[in-house]
């Protein structure tokens, strides 16, 4: 308020003392300029959302429940329900939203906990912390298109460097892993390399929220008698729950949109099917491939819509249980 | 700043070593990136594997370059057109609305703020045949317009430039400088802007690196043209029913450089955005 008013008040008093027409337009000028430029200031993100987010959101729902094939642009006209009527029958979009949550959970659990291991260990007394918190951003700052095809190179059956790690072990000696032959060694491999890019960042994040815990807590908690571990789940985790929750989200929403490694591990990469057999074809990529290089626009919609409604609903719950399991309850 | 629980006080050796192998584990598929990218053929199909990078880097990079159907060179232009616009724009526009929802009143400016925050949870995949609709309608598919405007002005960019500008800039100043008779615009100019800088840095790397490694929006939109950006065509390059890894790679690793050397250079820095956006967020 404050600034709004030391700036009010001269004016309103030239206006009355001088009707000079050089004045009244500067009033006016200033009138405008504490009245509306804040609304033009912020009216770019507002104007830019709505063309490019709000209205293809609601458009979106519009060519769900239409015929919309790109091949065919005299085949309009509403379809109705007929588009989310395939989607319960529609094996592809089964088997990818199967294929999701297995790559999903395989990612996401031990992404958290790793991050939250990875942050324990960077919030103790080191030497060169900047260094191990940039290094932690290197996955962070690679382009998904490049690492992708790294560990494709990593995956192969034959010469591939996880098969010979493996075997170094004793795993596969004789029938080494075909890392595209089926759904689990598939789904292993993909999780790899979420979790590969975002353990570090997620790391980051908890460790901006554990530097805030009052060391007394944990003082107190050592004269206790608690051990690490126990102070990592007793203190460490209930005392970080926003961010928690924040992380959950994110790779929920992250995590049920996965899109670029499912489509750069297909060796054949732009034909969009997740295997021969579609062992790892997420939910967008099929999007894709129906939407692109089916051409059929009307449906790609209807997917998205249900792929949206699946993510609220998963969102929820994992906040829901975050919040139950970091401490909701003693 | 230090890690002050008891159990910390001399962090053993333990720690380290822990460290050390993920911070080996985070660096390696870069690093092995670089090592095909100089070998050969052979060389990157070899057990035990070649973890020593070879003399032909230039080699392979000549090869992508000079490739027909694939103008990687065109690409690289195009990414950094791309990516240095979409900061740009973003740093203008998000400092403006940061700006005024920090600093200036106005009606409704809470309601508006919170709508901003509520849009950062809507996925944006869910519009995304409908934005290839509209993009059709507008002309603009294939052509970079389709990736750069949409980007211009993002929700999380208005709300971090506002937290910061909140804590940096004083009110008394923002006041001063009205009684002075100075303009909004010039508030913002020369109160408001060079309080802000290390935020605009902040903001400018992970706008870059965000814009630069977009894939599924460009591949969509993009799709079909001679010129798309880079990372449409390093999957260009892997599409195809034999890829010559040494080659691809070539090409991936010059187009991971720039983001090299921004986290060499401002790395400091973009740890501590991210660690800040993450506490108040």
């Amino acid at each position: 308020m404050p600034t709004t008013r030391a700036a009010g008040e001269p004016a309103l008093r030239r206006r009355g003392a001088a009707p000079d027409r050089s004045m009244t337009w500067r009033d006016r000028l200033h009138r405008f300029d504490v009245r509306y430029v804040p609304y033009l200031l912020i009216a770019p993100f507002f104007l830019l959302f709505l063309v490019f987010g709000l209205f293809p959101m609601v458009f979106n729902a519009v060519v769900a429940l239409r015929h919309w094939r790109l091949d065919q642009p005299d085949l309009t006209g509403w379809a109705g329900t007929e588009n989310f009527r395939r989607l319960f029958t529609d094996g592809d979009f089964g088997n990818a939203l199967y294929n999701t949550f297995g790559i999903f959970l395989l990612s996401t659990i031990p992404q958290l906990l790793l991050a939250l291991v990875v942050a324990s260990m960077l919030n103790r007394r080191l030497r060169g912390q900047t260094w191990w918190r940039v290094s932690a951003l290197l996955p962070y700052i690679t382009p998904i298109t490049a690492s992708t095809l790294v560990f494709n190179v990593f995956f192969a059956r034959d010469l591939g460097m996880a098969n010979w790690a493996l075997g170094l072990v004793g795993i596969g000696t004789e029938n080494p892993i075909d890392w595209r032959a089926d759904k689990l060694h598939s789904w292993i491999a993909i999780a790899t390399m979420v979790n590969w890019k975002w353990v570090g960042y997620h790391a980051l994040l908890f460790l901006a929220a554990m530097q805030s815990i009052p060391r007394d807590v944990y003082e107190a908690s050592a004269l206790d008698g608690a051990g690490p571990w126990r102070q990592l789940w007793r203190i460490t985790v209930p005392m970080i729950r926003p961010v928690l929750i924040f992380s959950v989200v994110l790779s929920t929403i992250g995590g049920l949109q996965l899109f670029t490694e499912p489509m750069l591990f297909d060796l054949n990469a732009q034909a969009a099917t997740g295997g021969s057999g579609g062992e790892w074809q997420t939910v967008a990529q099929l999007i894709y491939r129906v939407g692109w290089k089916d051409l059929n626009l009307g449906y790609a919609a209807a997917m998205s819509w249900a792929l949206f409604l699946i993510i609220l609903v998963v969102a929820a719950l994992n906040t829901a249980l975050t919040n139950r399991m970091s401490g909701g309850r003693r | 700043m230090l890690g002050r629980a008891p159990q910390d006080t001399p962090a053993g050796i333990g720690t380290y070593l822990f460290l050390s192998v993920t911070a080996l584990f985070a660096a390696f598929p870069l690093y092995w990136m670089f090592v095909i990218a100089t070998s050969t053929d052979e060389a990157t199909s070899q057990l035990p594997p070649v973890v020593i990078p070879g003399d032909r880097f230039l080699a392979n990079l000549e090869e992508v370059f000079s490739l027909q159907d694939v103008y990687f060179a065109a690409s690289l232009v195009n990414s950094v057109i791309v990516a240095t616009a979409v900061t740009a724009s973003v740093l203008f526009f998000c400092s403006l609305a940061g700006f005024a929802f920090a600093k200036l009143r106005f009606r409704g400016s809470r309601a508006l703020m919170l709508f901003v925050i509520l849009t950062l949870t809507v996925p944006n995949q869910l519009g995304i045949v409908a934005l290839y609709i509209v993009m059709g309608r507008l002309g603009w598919n294939g052509t970079l317009l389709a990736v750069i405007v949409p980007g211009m002005v993002t929700a999380f960019g208005v709300f971090y430039m506002r937290q910061f500008i909140v804590n940096t800039v004083p009110d008394e100043l923002v006041e001063a400088a009205r009684v002075d008779g100075a303009s909004t615009m010039r508030i913002w100019w020369t109160v408001a802007l060079p309080a802000v800088r290390p935020a605009l840095v902040v903001l400018g790397l992970l706008t870059f690196v965000a814009t630069w490694n977009d894939f599924q929006w460009p591949l969509i939109t993009l799709n079909g043209t001679d010129y798309p950006t880079s990372m449409v065509a390093i999957s260009d390059l892997a599409s195809g029913n034999y890829v010559i890894y040494r080659r691809v790679l070539a090409g991936a690793f010059v187009a991971t450089v720039p983001l090299l050397i921004m986290l060499v250079i401002g790395g400091r820095q973009i740890v501590r955005g991210i660690m800040e956006g993450a506490v108040k967020s």
